[in-house]
């Protein structure tokens, strides 16, 4: 796996959303660190939220443990990058 | 009445090369077996596809049927069966088992005449692992158990209970569990895991290998066509039987 920059993070996160869930690019585009992803978006449901995990994890190449698994996790797009970033080391 | 014939008849006529429902004798399912799509006549190549397990199936299945044209036009015979218990099987989901798959993927490729077989993800687990072929992203049990008792959890968390994967898996080795809408018995819990693809002779192809510049069908939540992949996949296994 090649070196994640910060840079480079939150655009691969966009793009991840956007294929996990089949939202468009512009939608995706338009998401600040306040937009809600779980509960708001009507694609984000338990299963989706495992998937997304999964995808997570095959692209960015960490392991969650059982006590991230979390909705809260997914609250805003914010709160997600945040996380990634925290996982990666970034932060 | 000689007038021209109706457009809708042009779309009715699948072409030649196209797939058709096919029956296949299968275990456990009576006398009259089983549905499967298949192009039945074709060249050197018999192709068994051995879909992937649970949703990922579902995902999955535009792209396997766009790969199927595109095998049939170049030639060769293709069959896609619908695992015991999901699709058009007339069996129940809860009675499956990792070897009740593997017995009715080797009872279709005997039936076919299948001289390969390409299995995606955790098909790969139930594929016959006698037959050369190439295996698409294959899984491990485990990674195919980890996302459905994580829905799980987290479904049975949204209603403020406590629960978590390892003490649901257990559950589900024990007394079965419903994953994601499946009914699963205990026997299919307990197979996938730990359970590792066997395929011998079988090549594993990693998407990125396959340079299609689409998502992932299987892990797409909305499931959408995925036409480069399926052009790739179809290209890399014609050059390689071919060799």
């Amino acid at each position: 796996m090649s070196q994640i920059t910060s840079a480079s993070l939150d655009a691969d996160l966009r793009a991840l959303l956007a294929d996990v869930l089949g939202l468009t690019a512009a939608r995706v585009a338009g998401f600040t660190e306040q937009t809600p992803l779980f509960g708001a978006l009507p694609e984000l449901d338990s299963m989706a939220v495992a998937g997304l995990f999964t995808a997570l994890e095959d692209r960015f190449g960490f392991i969650l443990e059982e006590d991230e698994i979390d909705g809260d996790l997914l609250e805003t797009y914010g709160a997600l990058h945040a996380f990634v970033a925290r996982k990666l080391g970034h932060a | 009445m000689a007038r021209s014939m109706p457009s809708w008849r042009a779309s009715w006529a699948m072409p030649e090369t196209g797939p058709l429902p096919l029956r296949w004798p299968c275990p456990g399912s009576g006398a009259d077996g089983e549905w499967a799509l298949a192009v039945p006549h074709g060249g050197a190549l018999r192709l068994l596809i051995v879909p992937p397990l649970f949703d990922e199936m579902n995902r999955t299945r535009h792209m396997l049927v766009a790969l199927m044209r595109h095998l049939g036009v170049a030639g060769h015979a293709v069959m896609l069966p619908d695992l015991p218990g999901c699709g058009e099987s007339v069996q129940q989901f809860a009675a499956q088992s990792l070897n009740a798959w593997r017995a009715a993927m080797a009872a279709a490729a005997q039936a076919f005449g299948a001289t390969h077989v390409l299995s995606l993800r955790g098909g790969a687990l139930v594929a016959p692992s006698n037959l050369p072929g190439w295996a698409l992203e294959p899984l491990g049990g485990d990674a195919v158990l980890r996302p459905l008792l994580r829905a799980a959890a987290l479904n049975l968390r949204a209603t403020g209970k406590q629960a978590n994967s390892a003490a649901l898996l257990e559950q589900g080795r024990q007394h079965g569990l419903t994953l994601a809408g499946y009914s699963c018995g205990a026997a299919l819990i307990a197979g996938l895991h730990g359970a590792q693809p066997a395929g011998e002779g079988q090549r594993a192809i990693a998407l990125a290998d396959l340079n299609a510049a689409e998502p992932a069908p299987w892990l797409r939540q909305e499931p959408a066509p995925a036409p480069a992949l399926a052009q790739a996949l179809a290209a890399r296994i014609v050059m390689d039987a071919r060799a």
